[in-house]
């Protein structure tokens, strides 16, 4: 029997990159609360999972890519920004979410439980943060110069749908294993936070998301150690570091 | 008659209902310098924008078979929000260091200039890796957007004899769109006007005067003489 500590750890440090790089993404395309919003989405498809007895993340991952196919048609119908439909599709989401997850789980949904984290669950996760690293890494140029200007990434024979839509899909899958780590009230942090602290210091591109990277793995060992030591749940404490790494970042701006 | 390296025939394009560009029919070929006239709002960023296949449009487009275009954009405000040096912005071209330092050097700039962030270069050294960045991979085509906009007298020389001198090194195709008819004086081999539709097509000499122009730009505008080669 493996040591469950170390499986929580080994999860949050591969769940913590995965989702702090693409986060690197995200809040450079002025996404970032789609990821926070995003993790309220999830809610009514774990309460279902939960009352189904399915598996948790599963639920919350078909209704990420619900919601984000949702805001993706909404989007088509009006003329309203990105954000507000975001936010529609997440109050909705918060409201029914609210009333279908069993209120013994709630808490769990909404803050986490990585300490609970089975074999099979650790191993899914590692593979799964593994693979969209691969895959961001493989597509990170091409969504870079999209993000600078759509026309320059069309000169430059760049398919922006199906890398629009690649992206998004990782975003559902990063999103999913992250609110395995903080619950989905706190998941958007694990995007945004260690994203935002290493855009402060870096020089370029290269310190910008490996920088995010390592912050969002570091938060998730230093935070896992500082449960082991207080017994205050996970979640909260992995993000409560990753923010001291960003208010040190404001004194290393460059 | 040199190769035609752009043939577009009966150009339509409608943006949410309104017509932007109506019947317009040019040849454009090898070595030419086109520059596209008219006053803002007359559709020419939108013809530049469906040459390169981002918009809609009715018609034809004929591009000779596998010629390489390149874009030059007037501006890209979304790149101050990521912290991007000057060479990584040229890596995402898969640009190698010996083509980025080479390329720099053809628009008078420095190594040193590679480590800076995008978002920290003055206007002029923007428009220049702007530039470069189109060239570094030796297109055949070039198309600008308002490179001199905003840019004052000196640096508007400088930059005209950058691309004065890129044409002639590489026998460009450049198709600079403005809205100064400076810039037509100074630049173009050939000219298109458009408003809406194509008001006129050739040589300058010839087809600008000053009955073209009022048409172009409406009353407003006086025809200034200017001095020629």
């Amino acid at each position: 029997m493996i040591d469950s500590f170390l499986l929580s750890l080994i999860t949050v440090i591969f769940v913590g990159g995965a989702t702090a790089y693409l986060g690197s993404l995200m809040i450079a395309k002025r996404m970032a609360l789609v990821g926070d919003a995003l993790g309220h989405v999830a809610l009514p498809g774990m309460g279902l999972a939960l009352l189904l007895g399915l598996n948790v993340s599963l639920g919350a991952f078909i209704f990420l890519i619900l919601g984000i196919l949702l805001i993706w048609y909404f989007e088509m119908k009006t003329s309203l920004p990105m954000e507000t439909l975001v936010g529609v599709v997440f109050v909705t989401s918060l409201a029914i979410g609210f009333l279908i997850v069993p209120e013994v789980e709630l808490l769990e949904a909404l803050f986490g439980d990585i300490a609970k984290v089975t074999l099979r669950g650790a191993i899914l996760s590692v593979v799964l943060s593994f693979a969209s690293i691969f895959v961001i890494s493989m597509i990170y140029s091409k969504l870079v110069m999209a993000n600078i200007s759509e026309d320059l990434a069309k000169a430059e024979g760049v398919n922006i749908k199906k890398y629009n839509l690649i992206y998004l899909m990782l975003i559902a899958v990063v999103v999913a294993l992250g609110i395995k780590v903080t619950g989905t009230l706190l998941v958007g942090a694990l995007v945004i936070v260690p994203a935002a602290a290493a855009k402060n210091f870096s020089k370029n591109l290269k310190q910008y998301t490996y920088g995010s990277l390592a912050i969002g793995a570091i938060s998730g060992v230093a935070g896992m150690l500082l449960y082991n030591l207080t017994g205050f749940p996970a979640g909260p404490l992995i993000v409560l570091v990753s923010c001291v790494f960003f208010l040190i970042s404001l004194f290393l701006k460059r | 008659m040199e190769e035609v390296i752009l043939k577009v025939s009966n150009l339509n394009v409608e943006l949410d209902g309104d017509k932007i560009i109506k019947n317009l029919s040019v040849d454009i070929e090898k070595g030419d310098i086109w520059v596209i006239l008219g006053p803002n709002g007359a559709g020419k960023t939108v013809f530049l924008r469906t040459l390169l296949g981002v918009l809609p449009y009715r018609g034809k487009i004929e591009w000779k078979k596998k010629v390489k275009i390149d874009y030059v954009p007037q501006r890209l405000p979304m790149i101050k929000e990521l912290p991007i040096n000057v060479k990584e912005f040229f890596e995402l071209k898969k640009a190698t260091y010996r083509e980025i330092i080479n390329i720099l050097n053809s628009v008078g700039m420095k190594e040193d200039i590679l480590r800076k962030k995008m978002g920290d270069l003055s206007f002029g050294q923007f428009q220049r890796i702007l530039i470069a960045w189109g060239l570094v991979d030796n297109p055949d085509v070039l198309l600008f957007d308002e490179p001199f906009a905003g840019v004052d007298v000196s640096g508007t020389e400088s930059i005209y004899d950058l691309i004065e001198r890129m044409h002639k090194e590489r026998k460009l195709v450049i198709l600079l769109v403005s809205h100064d008819l400076n810039i037509v004086y100074k630049f173009a081999k050939n000219v298109l006007c458009i408003n809406k539709k194509q008001i006129c097509y050739g040589k300058p000499k010839k087809v600008l005067n000053p009955k073209m122009l009022t048409e172009l730009y409406g009353g407003g505008i006086k025809f200034y003489s200017h001095e020629h080669d």
